[in-house]
């Protein structure tokens, strides 16, 4: 049932991956490794920060 | 010639300025010991690899010499997937060894760019299915159905061979170079190898075909929703879904994105369910009811409104719904061909091989089925992506493999998949779907005769198939449905109702089909609408600075509606042309993307060229000029076959000369009005063409000069500029593929067992 759950659990970490929900946490960890001074955006500044840059630099999607 | 570096002279020169850090691990597996391991031969890999050469064989003998009544779908499973595994495991390392020469002991964009939001260094297998689902999408899931026309053996070899020699082959150099320049896009690429002329006539090119891509797609979608009350109200559910998620992700929960894209994949499936019964009521039917033209309309005003809708809102949402849905839509595919093994009954070749008058897509089968194939095997529209994000987030040089040409051969296997769906269903069927209504009559009774005179070998086609298939799909009619997507959602219908639900699943399956495929389009449309304006903006702001503030709102909003009115101008010609619209559209988005995957060998072959690698540079010069010849004669044949179906001008011609002589039918034309818009869309198309080949010639021509160059250069002995990013040296290790190898793993423990603060990446420029 453990290894079930833990494979369950992998693979919603994979998609989340793939689709970048763990965009925050990367980011958090750039922040505290690259030593910045200033504190980390909030997880809804992020997010936002994020969608708002896509709007004047927007990515192609194939087809 | 003895001036000639080999292959290694090079990485040694990158060898001196990277000093690597004394206090870390090493950062690349060392050569010697990857070079021995590669080139050791256990006999469990010679057992495995001639087992996969023996399955791969058998499967192919299948495919292609038994002339049996059937053949089993799961051959092409097998032939495909043992030539992928070949074509991984030995052609892409000669590329790898000779060509791209990635080091390891340099970082990667991710590395040394490294800010948290762009340039993330990113797990191998996350990026792998990020960058797959960044490049499939509706394309080859439409190209293959269309390609059926030809029977199955000409479009299975294409796809297969053509991904291993040519489209992943591009995928894979494009994504290299790009890395190598901190993620540069195909336009910056071109602009610096093959100087002003050719990286202008490469921006123009590009702008274009992005314009006929969009259009082509968009006329997909609206053939398949013409008419289906269903459809169109359950692929229209997909904004206020988007909105939702949209709103639900920047103020409810932040962050939060898979539990919003399984709430927006459970209202989706509520969506198509409520289709079904929102259909079935005597209102629904009515209002859901729209013609193609008023469809055609719609999307050109939603196209608009969601290009300058902020991203948040509607395009990133949905962005994850259909990565979502690609996900999970692929891997139920496969799981439902490998267990209901459909049999297949559609000769190898079919009668209209041999023909250039076929109903699907008119012309010879060379060249006309390479340019109908276009994603799957090789397409150029991948090498915007591939030298966009993906680039950008690769944690060590030599993952580029497996994610540039891995994920290419990734896309292949939806393109073989999307073939065997489409030809699990009745081949008579095919044919009354995908040929036009001006063909068809557009009743069943009409359509079906109409097929049955075809004289197609065992093809015997009732009007009861007809009505019976439509009934079983929940739609009124299938006749004349064409744009390869209706046809793939009754093969994937079919396929899907044996696996899970029987008939009566079977309208549930088809509409999900038709969801999904439109709502990767939608997704393209809108994100291509974006490109191309911000391509235009940046264009016109050479002349007009203003223009290249991307937040000064009359100059996107203008922009957007210039390329909107383009590409709708485009959509509303193929969706009211008396000719059909796809059989005439389709080889022009074929020829587009192959010209852009000409455009982007090109620019490798001048940077392989700049780099020394002459005696290999065969490698990139041979899927050059397949696809140049290939889009160069089906250019030349639309623009001067004096067959009226295959040559724009010759149709012209015809067609002027039919109203000159004061008729008021002509051909498929029944009225004036009709054979007027012909004259017109002819000549629009034909000219459309003129351009694309003119532009695409004289970016090859650059290229060649470019390479040309580098050659005299390297006989002289002068130094080659190159436009790389300088070597840093790298601060972390990661494996290259999938699995890692021996050597690898020891790195790895190496590099586990260092303090967590000494492995994290300390970016330079902060």
């Amino acid at each position: 049932m453990n290894t079930i759950l833990e494979g369950f659990r992998g693979f919603a970490r994979y998609l989340g991956g793939v689709m970048g929900a763990d965009a925050y946490q990367k980011y958090l960890e750039h922040h505290a490794a690259s030593g910045h001074q200033a504190p980390p955006m909030t997880e809804r500044e992020f997010w936002r920060d994020r969608t708002d840059r896509q709007d004047t630099n927007p990515q192609g999607r194939c087809c | 010639m003895s001036s000639m570096p080999g292959g290694r002279a090079r990485t040694t020169d990158e060898d001196l300025e990277l000093t690597p850090d004394p206090s870390l691990p090493p950062t690349a597996v060392d050569e010697a010991v990857r070079e021995a391991e590669e080139s050791t031969w256990t006999p469990a890999k010679i057992a495995i690899w001639a087992a996969i050469a023996l399955v791969g064989g058998v499967a192919w003998f299948m495919l292609a010499i038994i002339r049996g009544e059937t053949v089993n779908a799961i051959w092409f499973v097998f032939a495909s997937v043992c030539t992928y595994l070949i074509g991984y495991r030995f052609y892409s390392k000669v590329i790898e060894r000779y060509i791209t020469r990635p080091n390891d002991r340099r970082a990667t964009p991710a590395e040394y760019k490294a800010d948290g939001k762009d340039y993330v260094r990113t797990d191998r297998n996350v990026l792998f299915g990020h960058h797959f689902a960044a490049i499939a999408g509706a394309g080859p899931l439409v190209g293959p159905v269309i390609a059926a026309q030809m029977g199955y053996l000409p479009g299975t070899i294409w796809i297969i061979i053509g991904v291993v020699l040519a489209g992943a082959v591009q995928d894979y150099l494009v994504l290299f170079f790009s890395m190598r320049r901190g993620g540069r896009s195909l336009g910056q690429m071109a602009r610096e190898e093959l100087g002003v002329i050719g990286g202008t006539a490469a921006l123009i090119a590009t702008l274009l075909i992005m314009v006929i891509i969009v259009a082509i797609l968009a006329l997909v979608v609206v053939n398949a929703l013409g008419e289906s009350p269903w459809g169109v109200f359950s692929v229209g559910m997909t904004i206020p879904i988007a909105l939702f998620m949209g709103v639900y992700l920047r103020f409810i929960r932040p962050g939060k994105v898979l539990e919003v894209s399984l709430i927006g994949f459970v209202l989706l499936m509520a969506a198509i369910i409520g289709g079904g019964l929102v259909a079935d009521t005597e209102w629904g039917a009515a209002f859901f009811h729209l013609d193609k033209v008023t469809i055609a309309w719609g999307l050109i005003f939603y196209g608009f409104i969601a290009a300058i809708l902020p991203v948040w809102l509607l395009l990133a949402p949905r962005d994850y719904l259909s990565t979502f849905m690609k996900i999970g839509v692929i891997v139920m595919l496969a799981l439902a061909i490998i267990v209901v093994r459909p049999e297949i009954t559609v000769p190898a070749f079919s009668e209209f091989a041999s023909r250039e008058n076929g109903p699907v897509f008119p012309g010879a089968l060379f060249p006309f089925l390479f340019v109908t194939i276009a994603c799957g095997a090789l397409s150029g529209f991948h090498a915007l992506i591939s030298s966009g994000t993906t680039p950008k987030l690769i944690e060590k040089e030599r993952q580029t493999r497996l994610i540039g040409y891995g994920g290419m051969l990734m896309e292949s296997f939806v393109a073989i998949m999307a073939l065997v769906a489409a030809i699990s269903i009745d081949r008579g069927l095919y044919f009354a779907m995908n040929s036009p209504a001006a063909l068809t009559g557009g009743t069943v009774e009409t359509a079906a005769t109409w097929v049955n005179s075809l004289g197609l070998a065992g093809v015997n086609l009732t009007p009861d198939l007809l009505s019976q298939t439509a009934a079983n799909v929940g739609e009124e009619s299938i006749v004349s449905r064409t744009g390869g997507a209706p046809t793939l959602a009754v093969g994937l219908a079919h396929i899907m109702q044996q696996f899970i639900g029987g008939t009566a699943m079977m309208a549930f399956w088809y509409h999900f089909a038709i969801m999904f495929e439109a709502l990767f389009i939608l997704t393209a449309v809108d994100a291509g609408t974006r490109v191309a304006r911000f391509m235009l903006q940046d264009s016109i702001g050479n002349f007009v600075p203003k223009f290249k503030e991307h937040s000064w709102r009359p100059g996107a909003w203008l922009c957007t509606a210039v390329m909107v009115c383009a590409w709708g101008a485009v959509l509303l010609m193929g969706v009211t042309d008396p000719l059909g619209g796809i059989n005439t559209l389709f080889p022009l988005f074929g020829i587009a993307n192959q010209l852009l995957a000409a455009i982007a060998l090109s620019v490798c072959l001048a940077i392989a060229a700049r780099r020394a690698s002459f005696k290999y540079l065969w490698i990139v010069a041979l899927p050059l000029a397949f696809a140049a010849v290939v889009t160069i004669t089906a250019s030349f044949q639309k623009i001067f076959s004096p067959v009226p179906a295959v040559g724009y001008f010759a149709n012209n011609a015809a067609f002027s000369k039919a109203l000159a002589d004061g008729k008021t039918e002509f051909g498929t034309a029944k009225t004036v009005a009709a054979m007027e818009a012909v004259v017109r869309n002819t000549m629009i198309q034909g000219w459309l063409s003129v351009i694309f080949v003119v532009l695409s010639i004289i970016v090859i021509i650059t290229a060649l000069i470019a390479t040309s160059k580098a050659f005299r250069h390297e006989r002289a002995g002068v130094a080659h500029k190159d436009h790389e990013d300088p070597a840093v040296p790298s601060r972390g290790y990661a494996p290259a593929g999938f699995i890692p190898t021996a050597a690898e793993r020891e790195l790895m423990a190496e590099w586990n067992k260092l303090p967590a603060e000494l492995r994290l990446e300390k970016p330079a420029h902060h």
